[in-house]
């Protein structure tokens, strides 16, 4: 093959990642930032739509409302996720793999969850309501509850990250020095990790402020911002004033988001390629106050999901606590039924295996082929800057954004709107700055020369790609498949603005369950979506096992 | 066939700039066809960078690259005619060793039965036979540099480019390997390029050096004539041992060292500087010698060697100097013994002394 078809074909697909991320990136956050700037009729508005809604009455106070709900659950989960992490990273507690899975399983059930399990706890016919002294769950307190639930496993895979890079040899020389354990956390622990807080502290402010599930099932009068914005958009059809909430919510997640990526390239030469790894010595004392900790906390997570299966199968919750599948009967209700289930799975399949394919020949493209010339650094600089934008981007404002732009009768790809294809599309862009970081982790992992190795060898660069680069980061890849899946499975907020009847979600399902009452219906459909999504990580799991243990013999060393 | 003594690969006025830093500056360079050429240098004086650009993994500013005739300045480097060895090999690791040699074969459509041949011919030249169905990961480190230069060698390039191929093996196993390559390389008369900083390792395998400093090659020779004609004080100072004395001139052949009067054979043109002369050069004896240019000095410190000693020696008159010799054992244990004198002459030949500004 000569190489020029080779280097077309590099090009074109480079372009098509870039076209692929602005027209269903770039856009859509342009379409929002358009339309907060035009009245309703279209025309040019200038501040006046924006200022207006921030003039109106209640609305800085909804600000501040939403800033709270954000900082109390921030101090709340951050501090409880770090001892978590501690605990397993640094300590010899017991049964480290099973806490591991349990403080992981929120991240298998949509953002509901918590707020209806909140319900049938503490809720006006709550099991528990006497405990509550009176006060109500819905409002604050239950938004804060709920949420920290829902944040928790997310804060936690960022502290662990931050505490499994620990080197064992600054913790020698503290002891030598005569430091004691607290000294040792204040001046080697946590300066070592004040990044991996800074981040958590980051992403449980940004996910609580822009997530309106829990407000929307136990939030009662408490308004919150992105409360505000989904019942602007999907109840009054005010559509610039949900685009002016969602650039208010834009600006705090890009402001952290630019923040992180700082310090974490700062941090970058902190470890050194000479670290030991750390190993926690033995220490009763120790394991036994951290065993309790986890404990409460595994505890608190598994009795906010075990009251929602438990309630799902609940003849009629409080009063008739016999088994019955009532709640499963979902054809014989609103909200979808097993459809939305069919849906949802069918996205989450071709979300993981499209979004995998995309990210993994996306980040090859730009950590493996040599750039040449400007076009090419060009396009590059471009795919790299959109690559991580979505992170910064709440699903809430996402959506909004392709509300906007796909929805216009100006916009060919108008065509879309409501189609499975766009929900796809949608999606991936959502979840692929994570997925594409770890993509291009594994893919730095390789030898550099890989590339130039096959180059000398004549042989095309998309040989030694299948051949070498594919299998080498297979267990990635699979990861990557295995996050997107469940993330399709689970996700509410940019997919609410986007389905049509026939392509109603199951997390969606779950939202107008509740809303329109069926609160049974609802956590039933929640049981069912966690379901799922354990079956898939678990499938995908035991598949990655098997197909490492089958194709990557090499990876066995052999005595010499 | 291109001539023996015609220039093989030719590098013109190559300039290769990184930001604001200057990785090749001008340079220019002529490998004949069969010859082994090792670029020299300290660290960051461009040897890789012209190594990459001749692979045509770095894209040069300017300047051309002629292979055999045929200029491929901006060709990729799948469509120029060379194998490579990396420093880290980059064997893949998810390949048999077989299938790592065979793999620049399969891509040409061969025959099945050609690409086994070529691939068992390809480890018996290497001594590999026994290894083909093992993983990179399962040999050493030795083994693995020998599959890479297998798999380099397989489609039989016509330029065979060497980058610091020695770097990741233990001392031992290196001196082996060089002898080993560069037997093989003789054997099939590829011409090689090599990149190292190891001046020794340069000595021993190359037909000539280039000894590359901040990005110019400040010498293109053979070992011999880098060692005894070094053309600047870089080279003398990186290529080998040497000693330095600072020196002002008196006439053409006379240089004031200290409250010492050196008699030189080459002529002097500036009017000061450094005169250098190799520690093996530097003659000790006990007796006093009627030689020009000879002088007490105080034994400083020894190092046994085995074969003999290193002396640190301060001539007398030349206050704050310290010259290094290479003695034989009897000299050095007499000077260095318990009662010994720790004085000695010291004899520098004028015709082993040589000037730099």
């Amino acid at each position: 093959m000569p190489a020029w078809i080779g280097a077309l074909g590099l090009t074109a697909g480079q372009g098509a990642l870039v076209l692929f991320l602005v027209l269903f990136l770039a856009l859509p956050l342009l379409a929002i930032l358009a339309k907060s700037v035009t009245d309703s009729d279209g025309a040019w508005a200038g501040l006046s739509v924006v200022s207006g809604i921030i003039g109106a009455d209640g609305f800085l106070a909804m600000v501040g409302r939403s800033l709270t709900v954000g900082v109390v659950t921030m101090l709340l989960v951050v501090p409880c996720a770090y001892g978590f992490a501690y605990g397993l990273t640094r300590t010899r507690l017991p049964g480290k793999g099973l806490l591991r899975t349990i403080a992981l399983l929120p991240l298998l059930a949509p953002s509901l969850l918590p707020g209806i399990a909140l319900v049938y706890l503490l809720g006006n016919q709550g099991l528990l309501k006497g405990l509550t002294g009176g006060a109500t769950i819905y409002g604050f307190w239950g938004i804060v509850v709920g949420e920290a639930f829902y944040t928790f496993p997310h804060a936690l895979m960022i502290l662990l990250t931050g505490l499994t890079l620990a080197d064992g040899r600054l913790y020698d020389a503290a002891r030598a020095m005569g430091a004691g354990p607290w000294r040792t956390f204040l001046t080697v622990t946590l300066p070592g990790t004040r990044y991996a807080v800074f981040s958590a502290c980051c992403v449980v402010f940004t996910l609580t402020v822009t997530d309106f599930g829990v407000p929307k099932v136990v939030g009662g009068d408490y308004n919150v911002l992105a409360m505000e914005a989904y019942k602007a958009v999907v109840g009054q059809q005010n559509f610039p004033k949900g685009a002016a909430i969602g650039i208010l919510l834009l600006l705090p997640a890009l402001l952290t988001f630019v923040l992180d990526r700082r310090l974490r390239a700062r941090q970058g030469a902190q470890m050194s390629g000479r670290a030991q790894p750390y190993a926690a010595g033995a220490n009763r004392r120790r394991d036994a106050a951290f065993l309790a900790l986890a404990g409460v906390l595994a505890g608190f997570l598994l009795l906010i999901i075990g009251v929602a299966v438990w309630a799902s199968f609940v003849k009629m919750w409080p009063y008739n606590l016999s088994m019955s599948l009532r709640s499963y009967d979902f054809d014989n209700m609103d909200g979808g039924g097993w459809l939305a289930w069919r849906n949802s799975l069918q996205l989450a399949l071709w979300t993981a295996v499209i979004g995998t394919a995309v990210v993994f020949v996306g980040a090859w493209m730009m950590e493996k082929v040599p750039a040449r010339g400007s076009v090419a650094r060009g396009l590059r600089a471009t795919v790299s800057m959109l690559a991580l934008m979505p992170m910064a981007v709440p699903g809430l404002v996402l959506g909004l954004g392709y509300i906007f732009f796909f929805n216009s009768l100006m916009n060919p790809l108008n065509l879309l709107y409501g189609t499975m294809p766009l929900l796809v599309l949608c999606t991936v862009v959502h979840f692929y700055t994570s997925a594409h970081l770890t993509a291009a982790t594994a893919l730095n992992a390789l030898d550099p020369e890989f590339e130039a190795a096959s180059a000398s060898l004549k042989v095309p660069r998309m040989t030694t790609f299948l051949r070498v680069t594919l299998p080498m980061c297979l267990p990635a890849a699979l990861d990557v498949a295995r996050y997107l899946f469940v993330s399709a499975m689970t996700t509410v907020s940019a997919v609410v603005f986007l389905y049509s009847p026939s392509t109603v979600l199951a997390a969606v399902a779950v939202l107008n369950m509740d809303d329109a009452g069926f609160i049974g219906p609802a956590a039933a459909m929640c049981t069912v979506i966690m379901a799922s999504s354990a079956t898939a990580a678990l499938l995908l799991h035991l598949a990655s096992r098997a197909l490492v243990a089958r194709s990557q013999a090499w990876r066995r060393p052999v005595a010499l | 066939m291109p001539q023996p003594d015609s220039a093989f690969l030719t590098v013109r006025n190559l300039v290769k700039r990184f930001g604001s830093h200057t990785a090749l500056a001008d340079v220019s360079l002529d490998i004949r066809a069969g010859e082994l050429v090792c670029l020299l240098g300290p660290s960051g004086c461009g040897k890789t960078t012209l190594l990459r650009a001749i692979a045509g993994l770095e894209r040069q500013d300017s300047g051309a690259i002629v292979l055999s005739g045929r200029d491929i300045s901006y060709a990729e480097p799948q469509e120029r005619d060379y194998g490579i060895l990396f420093q880290s090999y980059a064997l893949f690791p998810n390949l048999t060793v077989a299938q790592n040699v065979a793999y620049g074969l399969s891509g040409k459509r061969a025959h099945r039965n050609h690409v086994a041949n070529r691939v068992e011919e390809m480890l018996s030249l290497v001594g590999l036979t026994g290894a083909a169905d093992k993983y990179p990961g399962q040999i050493s480190g030795g083994q693995q540099q020998r599959v890479a230069l297998a798999r380099a060698l397989a489609p039989s390039p016509s330029l065979l480019l060497l980058d610091e191929p020695m770097s990741a093996l233990d001392a031992r196993v290196r001196e082996h390997l060089r002898i080993e390559l560069r037997a093989l390389q003789k054997r099939l008369s590829i011409t090689t390029l090599m990149v190292t900083h190891d001046q020794e390792e340069a000595m021993v395998m190359a037909d000539r050096i280039a000894v590359m400093n901040g990005g110019v090659i400040e010498q293109f020779g053979t070992p011999r004539e880098l060692y005894r004609q070094p053309a600047s004080a870089f080279i003398a100072d990186f290529v080998g041992e040497a000693n330095w004395l600072p020196f002002e001139r008196v006439d053409t052949h006379r240089a004031r060292v200290g409250r010492q009067e050196l008699a030189v054979d080459e002529a002097l043109d500036g009017k000061s500087g450094k005169l250098f002369v190799r520690p093996e050069a530097v003659r000790v004896s006990m007796a006093r010698s009627e030689e020009p240019n000879s002088m007490l000095a105080d034994v400083l410190d020894g190092v046994f060697l085995g074969r003999g000693y290193r002396l640190a020696l301060r001539l007398e008159g030349v206050p704050g100097s310290t010259v290094h010799s290479i003695v034989s054992p009897e000299i050095g244990d007499a000077l260095l013994g318990p009662h010994a004198a720790s004085r000695c002459w010291v004899e520098l030949p004028r015709h082993a002394i040589r000037a730099y500004a």
